[in-house]
């Protein structure tokens, strides 16, 4: 309340008292600190000691003034490991990770905005074929297969477009996987054997007593590749269905925001729950939906038509683009025999790159400042003459658009699509990824998806194992199985992350100013944070 | 909003509320006439025909299913009345409430077997069972108060849903915690009631679950009612619920205010714990969350905040979902239990989401 109070609360007084130091003993205490952490994670695990003093060296190489002792530092690191590399204790991949990582320090200030994002998608792209040469991290285990990156990606592409609902819009939707739900099954219902039916082939004679043979009722192809001579059903070309999935979803968006969105805040969550429980349900149950068979119950649907973009443009490309995907690739890039998998991960990194570019500009936008202008303050944004309820609609369909793509992806990548994928917990999941990566910023989002991603598709269980492995407790080998108990560790993050960074890992600048208003006011009345009981 | 039991000061909201909204002049039909309000009482008359119907075919069942509906309710009851009063003081979905309730079934389970609860005559295992519920009661208050004080309190002035998305996290944790105590598995409480009947009404028997179940609920919320209506505690409660900046200006300790509605809160998941148990249900670590949001639509469904509506709602819940899983004309069956409360839920928040007994505030609606 007065103007010149000693800073309140434990993280305060801590920063204040650091303000205090001279430059010189903060940079000696940093290093002491840090010091200490390399010895104890060396004593642990040598491999994690050497990583850890490789961050520090890195973290503080951006400190150095850049010419000359900037690069000498990391010429010396980076060569250090090259003669390893020759030496024959260290494997080849080191130096050039750190290369390439060093690398990116150096591109200026101006240019970073296109060049950081086209490096990585390079690198993300050339990361099939260099997979096998990567070398084993200490703590985390080896680097994560294809199919694990094209999970990552995937959620990712999720993570973007609850993004756009929640970071944008600031509209808490906890039922996300509805949406994810829903684009799932529309692969399944357009690209697969699901409606074929069953009628004989002569006319006038029912399925049991069928002199002829029994041929699939319903029968219809459009651009669809690898399926079978007589297969019925629906199949359409995934990259339309894709589309299709997206609109169904937008669709659906719209159906479930336009009763809805009045609702304030915290019912709207609510809503949006129930949604997100209301579907699997469906999709369980929906064997015999008044006796017709729409999701196949348990069992799923499967198998799913594969990608593939059919002869004509596979040989007009000259064989570039794979004709069917799993029957592509006979080719070999530096001893890499390319697998189908691969062809699988490019397609969702071409996807997941459309997914950014359209939320940066979407967030651009006149219709992005609108959402922007009412997650700040509704009533001062329906003032300046934003319409709410056509705004909001649009991020709920827009969300749902990308939610709807990326599971029509995922669903026929992996071949088949199950009410068991759609539970809360995927929901509370990509939200989290969300709120790790730092609400509104799209770069921030990523890392946030992908690092939980890892860490829910193999990263938890090699941590485990790492663990398990190393930690030794009085003599006794711990045996923790750790991706069992992956949502507590996500409630550890969620509840840590609000608590003392609630603007996230990488957040948008605004965000965080918002986030963080109440610390800046101090004209509450009673100041219920720090007095008090 | 507040916690809106009878007393002068929610009158005059009453009062004030009307007063704002009386566009009189621009309508001929009645106030109430509006498409919103007609399809809502469609469908509340649709399923009061599918009742009569069910009722007049087989009134047995139809009793059976009541009595079920009526023992589910009461625990759903003490559950919702904890989101109530959290939501009341601090208008924030305590989404760990559910598994707080869980955590108290678990503790349940544990003082049974440790006090080695077991079948006999009443007055044996009475006094063991109303124990164990005041050591579950305080168990679960204690956490829930820790909750508060952990995952809420330092986002007091942070944006709404911030506390609301600590609040999924620390229901995870909960969750795991659970896990690692009990394991996987369905666990159950001891079955101490007999599986006899206590006795029949014109040849329906009644099961000795349900008088149970409301004999012991029934002095929670007698108890509860007492204090929030008559203790200078209550009164700092209903006052802090109103307006927190007044409160503290009148000399309510706010956050001590705050601490003590999570204790009854928690308090009363505890107690819902034990009756769950009674009931003869199973749970498991990933029970609290489904009845936890069942429990909430109640609260909503009766009006959040309001503490009469809460256990009007849970009642109501419970027989409908008993009628859904019981009654055999047309009904969906316990596959759509689910869906069938958030249905209801939503339907509630998109007619009326003032709720049965809330008024209407402007920005609930």
């Amino acid at each position: 309340m007065t103007a010149a109070a000693a800073p309140v609360g434990f993280r305060n007084q801590l920063r204040a008292r650091w303000r205090e130091l001279t430059d010189n003993q903060r940079i000696a205490a940093t290093i002491g600190i840090e010091l200490v952490a390399f010895v104890l994670l060396w004593l642990i695990d040598s491999g994690l000691g050497y990583l850890a003093a490789l961050v520090f060296v890195a973290l503080w190489c951006r400190r150095m003034p850049p010419l000359p002792w900037r690069l000498l530092t990391e010429a010396i690191v980076v060569g250090v490991f090259v003669a390893a590399w020759l030496a024959g204790s260290a494997a080849g991949g080191i130096p050039i990770v750190l290369a390439i990582a060093f690398g990116l320090t150096w591109i200026p200030e101006r240019h970073r905005r296109w060049a950081i994002p086209l490096i990585v998608v390079l690198l993300a792209i050339a990361y099939p074929i260099v997979l096998q040469r990567l070398f084993v991290v200490p703590f985390f285990g080896a680097f994560p297969d294809i199919l694990t990156g094209t999970y990552m990606i995937v959620f990712m592409m999720m993570a973007v477009g609850l993004n756009i609902v929640v970071g944008y819009a600031g509209l808490l939707d906890l039922g996300y996987v509805a949406f994810y739900a829903i684009g799932a099954y529309t692969t399944g219902w357009f690209a697969s054997a699901q409606f074929a039916g069953q009628k004989c082939s002569k006319p006038g004679f029912s399925i049991d007593n069928c002199p002829g043979q029994v041929v699939p009722k319903l029968n219809f192809s459009l651009g669809a590749v690898g399926v079978p001579v007589g297969t019925g059903g629906i199949h359409i070309s995934i990259f339309l269905v894709l589309l299709l999935a997206g609109i169904v979803t937008a669709l659906f968006g719209i159906m479930i925001g336009l009763p809805t969105l009045r609702l304030r805040g915290d019912y709207l969550a609510i809503v949006t729950l129930g949604f997100g429980e209301i579907l699997p349900q469906v999709a369980t149950n929906g064997s015999s939906l008044g006796g017709f068979n729409l999701t196949n119950g348990q069992i799923g649907i499967t198998p799913i038509d594969t990608p593939g973009f059919g002869n004509r443009l596979s040989n007009l490309t000259g064989g570039f683009l794979p004709a069917n995907y799993l029957t592509c690739c006979h080719r070999t890039i530096w001893h890499h025999q390319i697998s189908s998998y691969d062809v699988f991960f490019w397609t969702a990194i071409a996807l997941l790159a459309f997914t950014v570019f359209c939320s940066l500009r979407l967030r651009d936008s006149r219709l992005g400042r609108a959402w922007i202008a009412i997650r700040e303050d509704e009533t001062a944004a329906a003032a300046m003459g934003v319409p709410l309820m056509r705004t909001k609609t649009w991020a709920y369909a827009g969300g749902a658009f990308f939610g709807g793509v990326a599971g029509a992806y995922y669903g026929s990548s992996k071949d088949s699509v199950f009410p068991g994928d759609f539970f809360f917990n995927i929901s509370v999941f990509i939200l989290c990824m969300v709120i790790l990566g730092g609400m509104g910023n799209v770069w921030g989002v990523l890392i946030g998806a992908a690092l939980l991603a890892y860490l829910n598709k193999s990263g938890l269980g090699n941590i485990g194992a790492w663990i398990n492995a190393h930690i030794h407790i009085f003599g006794h080998h711990l045996n923790i199985n750790v991706p069992e108990y992956s949502a507590g560790i996500y409630g550890v993050i969620i509840v840590t992350v609000m608590l003392v960074r609630p603007e996230g890992l990488l957040p948008s600048r605004r965000r965080a100013r918002e986030l963080h208003e109440a610390e800046t006011q101090d004209e509450y009345l009673y100041d219920l944070r720090h007095e008090g009981a | 909003m507040a916690l809106d039991l009878p007393g002068p000061a929610t009158d005059t909201h009453a009062l004030v509320a009307a007063d704002a909204s009386t566009p009189v002049l621009t309508r001929s039909l009645p106030r109430w006439v509006n498409p919103v309000n007609v399809i809502g009482l469609c469908l509340v008359g649709l399923l009061a025909v599918w009742l009569v119907v069910n009722f007049v075919k087989s009134p047995s069942q139809f009793f059976e299913a009541s009595l079920i509906g009526i023992t589910n309710g009461c625990v759903y009851a003490l559950v919702a009345l904890g989101y109530t009063l959290v939501y009341g003081i601090l208008e924030l979905i305590n989404f760990a409430h559910g598994d707080v309730f869980m955590l108290g079934g678990m503790f349940a389970i544990s003082f049974a077997t440790w006090f080695g609860l077991a079948p006999g005559p009443w007055y044996e295992w009475m006094p063991l069972a109303v124990l164990i519920l005041i050591l579950c009661a305080i168990c679960c208050a204690v956490i829930n108060a820790t909750i508060e004080f952990v995952a809420y309190r330092p986002l007091r002035h942070a944006p709404r849903l911030a506390p609301l998305i600590t609040a999924i996290g620390v229901s995870f944790i909960l969750e795991t915690i659970a896990q690692i105590w009990k394991g996987s598995d369905y666990v159950s409480f001891p079955e101490v009631l007999p599986t006899t009947n206590m006795f029949t009404i014109g040849g329906v028997g009644v099961p000795w679950t349900t008088p149970i179940v409301v004999l012991l609920t029934v002095p929670v919320l007698i108890g509860l009612t007492f204090l929030v209506r008559s203790t200078k505690q209550g009164k700092a409660m209903r006052a802090t619920a109103q307006d927190r900046d007044a409160a503290a200006i009148m000399g309510i300790n706010v956050n001590r205010t705050i601490s003590f509605t999570f204790l009854l809160a928690g308090s009363l998941a505890g107690a819902g714990g034990l009756v769950f148990g009674m009931s003869g249900a199973n749970l498991n670590f990933q029970s609290g969350f489904t009845l936890g949001l069942i429990a909430f639509t109640s609260a909503v469904l009766g009006g959040i905040g309001n503490l009469t509506g809460a256990v009007l709602g849970a009642l109501l819940i419970g027989l409908i979902q008993a009628y859904n899983e019981a009654l055999t004309w047309h009904a969906p069956g316990s596959d759509w239990t689910e869906s069938l409360v958030f249905t209801i839920l939503i339907l509630i928040l998109v007619f009326r989401p003032e709720g049965l007994l809330g008024e209407r505030t402007p920005e609930g609606a």
